[in-house]
């Protein structure tokens, strides 16, 4: 069953490190992409992150050879390369008994690369909680697109034109009702409130805000009364 | 310092990062100084690699990081950072843009992050260090470790504009790193089979061998270098991420991020596919050139079609950026000399004027307070300066002459017809016909009365509606009103002198021997 060259040998026997990093691979794809919950999304990325530090691990991997250290015997600076008449680069047959370094350091650096992806994902988690109050993706979802819909709606027609008071004042004063203009008025910021440009000085604004909602009944009505 | 310029460019941001962050935490009046001060020297030593590489016979620069040597076969270990023209010049782009948008972000850092100033300017530099670095570096790891920098950075100065950028961000984040990763598995398989991570040596090891190409590992490495960069590009299936992240991201991030992300990666698709594929291996007798100029219709047309349907700025442009991918990732797959130039230059001109775009889409914000297109009646009156520069930049995304994106989508067209791939070809004039409708609809909102849901604002007879103080010539602030004006006019001056950028693209595409070239020159 296990004989040289069939596929069940070539999964399990010799290439078993290559067939545990694609499984863990895919399961970590696999959670990154369809796991609502992004925490499962993030273990789902350290598993994926992690296979591939298998792969490379693998790669480095040789029978028989030691730690890519130097032997006494082989030490350059050792005191058996200096009776034997000073420092020598080591022939390809000594360099053969030392696994390749290499994969092994670069997968140093991807490691500190995956702990700062998680940790920055983490933080991000934290920030996404502390604003909406979940971390499930459709329900953050059905948040976000309440939120934009909101955002989307055309602006104020005079938002942000501060000196423009008169015209829309009266505008809003005109046509909008007092209590149904607060509502709109208090959603509208808070759609802006990533944009933080007219938090301070702009009570006002709570005034016009209504015209958004009304100016497009209104402005016949306007250009009739001109 | 001019024989190691090329090193210069990385060190200048990154120190700067480390000093504004220690700096930053005493005052934070430090960081922006600082961080116009290291890109400035930055970019002088951008514009000096860029000389050294054309004055040097072998038209590149390289430097060894510790003084490793390199020159055994195949190339060996050590980090090298090489420069040829296309990595010069991009590089350049790449430092400029980022001196530009650095001196641009003092107001909106300040208005948008109050506070928070000693944490943006770090990682708004490391961005620049990442970049830059991925254009520059010679080997397919470090390659990785960068891309992972300026991605990482990114999130962060995307995520610091409030709630909804955190959330927005995390697609993003969840997107980048499958694209990294993958891109950092490709590089495994390539070591497997090449034994060397430099970009060169491993170009060595590929045509030194016969049975390579055939290999299976090299295509799955091919194959999942290419996925992974696709992802980070935002080509058309994989740009999920892009529209939210960009939309929502502070102002100077957007502006630092929408010019440079997209172009850089498809920088390193080019230097994937040419330096460390090679053409024969890339191109010759393999699926892909005849595959993905058909996914680059689907995605140009598509992400023309969505764009239309955008009643904001930032988030038009977003898609836009969605576009321009297809035209550059088209301009290498049609494989010949004309589609490589085009795309190479569709970098450069893409990235200044997607750069003069969101300058100017960032003045309205600052003015306006939205970008909506209903709140942009009577602009011109009261901001033509800003409109000027951000209408030509408008212009050079719809291709008309003498702004440098006519020339690039010129040189791009040009490939599509010597290729016959004429599905390329009317993708790209299709889209041509929705950036006219798209701008020239911003044209009618600021000048006409209309709103967007069709309804008259006005009075009739040119009246927008509007006061005489709505309309009173009041332009930004000059630190954000000079970076506009410089990227706009270098829209210009990359149009008019053309031929001077593309003579060097082609000293660079020379040895690559890509079909379509013209005999003698």
């Amino acid at each position: 069953m296990f004989e040289d060259g069939s596929i069940l040998n070539d999964l399990f026997l010799e290439r078993l490190n290559y067939f545990i990093y694609v499984v863990l691979l895919l399961i970590g794809l696999h959670a990154m992409i369809s796991k609502n919950n992004f925490i499962k999304k993030l273990i789902g990325m350290c598993v994926f992150q992690t296979a591939i530090i298998l792969f490379y691990v693998s790669i480095g991997v040789k029978d028989g050879a030691t730690i890519p250290i130097y032997l006494p015997e082989h030490d350059p600076h050792g005191e058996q390369a200096y009776a034997a008449g000073g420092p020598e680069a080591l022939t390809v047959e000594q360099v053969a008994s030392y696994t390749n370094p290499l994969p092994h350091v670069l997968m140093l650096t991807a490691i500190v690369v995956g702990v700062a992806t998680l940790g920055l994902a983490l933080a991000l988690c934290q920030k996404i909680y502390e604003g909406y109050g979940t971390v499930e993706e459709d329900e953050l979802m059905a948040k976000l697109e309440k939120e934009d819909a909101v955002h989307r709606k055309p602006p104020t027609r005079t938002a942000g034109k501060s000196t423009s008071k008169p015209k829309a004042s009266s505008r809003a004063k005109s046509t909008a009702p007092g209590p149904a203009g607060k509502t709109i008025a208090s959603k509208s910021t808070k759609s802006s409130g990533t944009r933080k440009t007219k938090d301070p000085s702009k009570k006002a604004p709570v005034k016009k805000t209504p015209v958004k909602k009304t100016a497009r009944k209104s402005t016949p009505k306007k250009g009739d009364s001109k | 310092m001019m024989e190691n310029s090329i090193a210069w460019i990385l060190l200048f941001p990154l120190f700067g990062a480390v000093l504004c962050s220690l700096l930053g935490m005493a005052n934070r009046k430090f960081c922006w100084p600082i961080g116009v001060v290291s890109m400035i020297g930055s970019f002088v030593a951008g514009v000096m690699t860029l000389i050294q590489a054309i004055d040097s016979p072998a038209h590149e620069v390289s430097y060894v990081f510790g003084g490793w040597i390199i020159d055994s076969y195949p190339r060996g270990v050590g980090i090298e950072f090489r420069a040829d023209l296309m990595a010069a010049l991009i590089t350049l782009v790449v430092v400029g843009i980022g001196l530009c948008v650095t001196v641009y972000a003092k107001l909106p850092v300040e208005r948008e992050t109050p506070g928070k100033e000693h944490f943006f300017y770090p990682l708004f530099l490391l961005q620049i260090t990442g970049l830059a670095g991925i254009c520059m570096t010679g080997d397919a790891f470090n390659l990785y470790v960068l891309i992972e920098v300026a991605a990482l950075t990114g999130y962060g100065l995307i995520a610091i504009g409030g709630k909804r950028a955190a959330a927005a961000t995390f697609n993003y984040v969840i997107l980048g790193t499958i694209g990294a990763s993958l891109y950092l598995l490709g590089v495994g398989y390539l070591y497997i089979k090449t034994g060397s991570l430099n970009m060169v040596g491993i170009n060595e090891v590929i045509v030194s061998s016969e049975t390579l190409k055939d290999s299976a590992t090299m295509q799955v490495a091919f194959v999942l270098i290419c996925l992974g960069i696709l992802i980070k590009m935002a080509f058309f299936p994989l740009h999920a991420w892009l529209p939210n992240a960009y939309c929502h991201a502070p102002t100077a991030t957007s502006c630092l991020l929408a010019p440079l992300v997209t172009k850089v990666m498809i920088y390193v698709m080019i230097r994937m596919v040419l330096t460390v594929f090679g053409v024969d291996f890339s191109f010759v007798d393999t699926p892909w050139p005849s595959v993905l100029p058909w996914l680059v219709v689907i995605a140009i047309v598509s992400a023309a079609v969505m764009a239309l349907g955008q009643r904001e700025i930032k988030r038009m442009l977003a898609y836009l950026i969605v576009a321009e991918v297809g035209y550059m990732v088209g301009g290498v797959w049609v494989y010949n000399y004309y589609g490589m130039i085009g795309s190479i230059f569709h970098i450069i001109s893409d990235a200044c004027m997607t750069l003069c775009l969101f300058l100017g889409a960032g003045l309205i914000l600052e003015k306006c307070k939205t970008t909506h297109f209903d709140g942009l009646r009577g602009l011109f009156s009261k901001m033509p300066l800003t409109m000027t520069a951000f209408f030509v930049g408008g212009f050079s995304i719809i291709g008309l002459p003498p702004t440098c994106g006519f020339f690039s989508k010129w040189y791009l067209i040009t490939g599509a017809m010597v290729s016959q791939r004429w599905e390329y070809l009317v993708a790209l004039l299709f889209s041509t016909m929705v950036m006219v409708v798209l701008f020239f609809r911003l044209i009618e909102r600021i000048h006409l009365a209309v709103s967007e849901s069709g309804e008259n604002l006005g009075k009739g007879h040119g009246d927008l509606g509007l006061t005489n103080e709505q309309t009173r010539f009041s332009e930004g602030p000059l630190t954000m009103l000079v970076p506009l004006l410089t990227a706009a006019a270098v829209v210009l001056v990359i149009g008019i002198y053309n031929q001077e950028v593309v003579d060097l693209i082609e000293i660079f595409l020379d040895p690559f021997d890509l079909p379509g070239e013209p005999e003698s020159k």
